[in-house]
């Protein structure tokens, strides 16, 4: 149900001239104001929370139709923002909203000044969950100035800002932005993953050389096996981190975003190559969805310090351990 | 939407949490004592003791009617003691083709006393079965079989050679695919399948291969003029194709086929401690996040199976992408931590090592070949 309203939403509003706006940087306001009618920036809260109370698979399925058609907006940053804002008894964004992490921001009593890095569509935002330390703040668009201009390998600005704000809404952290935006992230790149093997299989089918369509070409087909394989990988992993991230465990996530950033790299390269040259190009859509897999796979924590808390964990549960914490996952 | 379904895998109930710690205790119970290195063998250690433990204790026919000694348990319940056994590097191999595949086809196709007389056996860990399909000239393409079996009075007489077969010197049975009319040419027409009972057949004769690891898991089992009675033909003479194909299914929708080689991940982590660096922690995170989606997959194929579908297709996925797995890991660990393998060495690690090195090459080739596996899947996706 919320799926084909999405479909329907991106069939009449996501054309390519709207990708090509966004990649050149200008915000899509007739899509957001969409996006808002429709309710979706609520799409993962309970109904006590005021959204949808949607299953985890309703919700997952929403969040792979964001990937599978590129989605120019921070509309899954903003999910997963509202999910997080409403879990803190914060309230709730009223546009657009990022999540990040700031660390080394300062913390003087009342005061927050420090930079957040490189958040997507940063000065187009109505507000950010921010977590420093142990504690989650909601800071709205007045809190925060542009430090840096910063552009995602998909061409959508990812600016550095400049927070400096006298806290007036902040709450215990109930988990980490940086879990929510890898698990959001997960499922788009299982998104996009699905478009990238539709795409394939459709110009493996029409493309002709040496008198028969690619994709009669056994060494062909063995690609197509394999992307198939990423995929389920990714989408398994998508589910397998959101899963974890709704019981709080950390590993979980890491695990799934982990496996789900991999299958992004892998897809992404073996799509490209069995489209030959055109899925170099922007001519084709093609580059829509592998530009994006890019951007995400490196996004709110990269592989490196997922990876690292994962091993972590592994070395800990030991050779005996191992396998029963496997099993936990 | 081309992508191949998998569906949410089942909640672990409480009955399948208390089923996997129960068994996890029962392994330790019977097995604590082997070494790593003994782990290492995996699917292909064998022990009829082990087996026999396995099936006193209601752990082999899980699936099947009780009227023929199974216990009408879940395929998911059965999926968590075939992935526990794996992950314990039990040594399965008195059991493991008797209960995943040719217990299931004697269901499927036998005659009653076929099935009152062979399954409650495998189902007390008693009986142990090979694989009867390849041939010298027959691998990947099974229809060119050319194992014949001439019906002659109460009698088929077979005469031909089947190669790699697992444990036939060893075991008690196989399911012999061979052909009943025609010829080779005729390819899946005129073919059937037998009951060869390995021990009790006149004419059969079983020499060894050794592996490239100085191992006997496998023979080649050579029939000439063999009397094979004829109340042995499984199922109908001549629908040995439908038959074939329904038991490699039951062999390769198995939700297992990633664990091989799980006892040097454990014995890397051993070799890790109080040493780790960043390039360790990052690799045993990435392997872990491997490890943990193919599993995710492979109970979402065990899912399916309880539910009555057809998981041919997810299960080529798992065993393609888990094959990988499996094989990547000793170079992977080779990264890591220099040693040099040996295959007598009572050290764990370059035993164990030395093992895995040895046999991961198979993997990709048992239970149709990577090759096979993708072009099943290309199919599966349309292409073909």
């Amino acid at each position: 149900m919320l799926a084909e309203m999405i479909e329907r939403l991106l069939d009449r509003n996501l054309d390519d001239t709207a990708q090509a706006q966004a990649r050149s940087g200008e915000w899509l306001p007739q899509l957001w104001s969409e996006v808002e009618e429709m309710g979706l920036p609520l799409a993962l809260l309970t109904e006590v929370q005021g959204g949808f109370g949607l299953s985890f698979a309703e919700a997952g399925e929403a969040l792979r139709l964001l990937g599978r058609h590129a989605m120019p907006l921070p509309v899954a940053e903003t999910m997963a923002a509202n999910q997080l804002l409403a879990n803190a008894g914060l309230p709730l964004a009223e546009g657009p909203a990022g999540l990040a992490r700031g660390d080394d921001i300062n913390v003087d009593g009342v005061r927050l000044f420090g930079r957040a890095e490189r958040v997507s569509w940063g000065e187009n935002l109505d507000c950010l969950a921010l977590a420093v330390g142990e504690t989650l703040y909601r800071i709205p668009r007045s809190g925060w100035a542009l430090a840096e201009p910063g552009t995602a390998l998909n061409f959508h600005p990812r600016p550095s800002l400049m927070i400096d704000w006298t806290v007036d809404a902040s709450a215990a952290l109930p988990y980490c932005p940086l879990a929510a935006g890898a698990t959001v992230r997960a499922f788009q790149i299982a998104g996009a993953l699905e478009a990238c093997l539709d795409l394939t299989l459709d110009h493996t089918s029409t493309r002709v050389q040496f008198g028969k369509a690619l994709q009669k070409f056994q060494v062909v087909q063995h690609e197509l096996a394999k992307l198939a394989g990423e995929l389920a990988c990714a989408t398994a992993a998508a589910d397998l981190a959101g899963e974890a991230l709704a019981r709080g465990d950390l590993r979980g996530v890491a695990a799934g975003s982990l496996r789900a950033r991999e299958a992004a790299g892998n897809g992404a390269a073996i799509a490209t190559q069995m489209h030959g040259a055109i899925g170099f190009t922007r001519e084709h859509r093609l580059h829509l969805y592998t530009t994006s897999l890019w951007t995400w796979r490196d996004e709110f924590g990269g592989q490196v310090s997922w990876a690292k808390l994962l091993g972590q964990a592994a070395l800990d549960a030991g050779e005996a351990g191992y396998w029963p914490m496997v099993t936990q996952l | 939407m081309s992508a191949i379904p998998f569906p949410a895998p089942p909640v672990d109930t409480d009955a399948v949490i208390a089923l996997r710690s129960e068994f996890r205790a029962f392994l330790d119970q019977q097995l604590g004592h082997r070494t790593p290195r003994q782990r290492s063998d995996n699917w292909y250690g064998f022990s009829r003791e082990f087996s026999l433990a396995m099936g006193q204790a209601g752990y082999l026919g899980m699936t099947w009617p009780k009227q023929y000694g199974g216990h009408e348990r879940s395929a998911f319940e059965r999926a968590v003691i075939v992935e526990e056994s794996l992950a314990f590097g039990a040594p399965v191999g008195a059991h493991w083709i008797a209960d995943r595949q040719s217990g299931p086809s004697i269901i499927k196709f036998g005659t009653d006393a076929q099935k009152e007389t062979i399954l409650p056996r495998i189902a007390k860990g008693e009986l142990a079965f090979g694989i009867g399909m390849s041939e010298p000239d027959s691998g990947s393409d099974l229809a060119a079989t050319r194992t014949k079996a001439v019906r002659d009075g109460d009698l088929y007489r077979v005469t031909g050679t089947k190669v790699w077969t697992s444990f036939a010197h060893e075991a008690d049975y196989v399911i012999l695919f061979c052909r009943t009319s025609g010829t080779p040419a005729d390819r899946h027409a005129g073919t059937s399948q037998l009951l060869i009972d390995l021990k009790n057949t006149p004419g059969l004769t079983i020499k060894p291969i050794i592996d490239l690891a100085g191992q006997h898991h496998f023979n080649e089992m050579h029939f000439e003029d063999a009397a094979v009675p004829a109340g042995n033909l499984l199922g109908q003479e001549g629908d040995g194709w439908n038959q074939v194909m329904s038991e490699l299914a039951f062999e390769r929708s198995g939700p297992e086929r990633f664990l091989s080689s799980i006892e040097l991940m454990y014995q890397l982590i051993a070799m890790l401690q109080g040493k780790d660096s960043d390039a360790a922690l990052i690799t045993l995170g990435r392997l872990t996040g491997q490890l943990a989606v193919l599993r995710r997959l492979s109970r979402s194929v065990a899912g399916m199976l309880q539910n009555k579908q057809d998981a041919g297709l997810q299960a080529a996925i798992v065993k393609d992408v888990g094959a990988v797995w499996e094989q990547v890991l000793p170079d992977v660990a080779r990264t890591l931590i220099d040693a040099e393998a040996d295959p007598r060495s009572q050290k764990a690690y370059a035993g164990v090592l030395a093992n895995i090195v040895h046999n991961a090459p198979s993997w990709s080739l048992r239970g149709g070949t990577r090759e096979i596996l993708r072009g099943i899947i290309a199919r599966g996706l349309g292409t073909r």
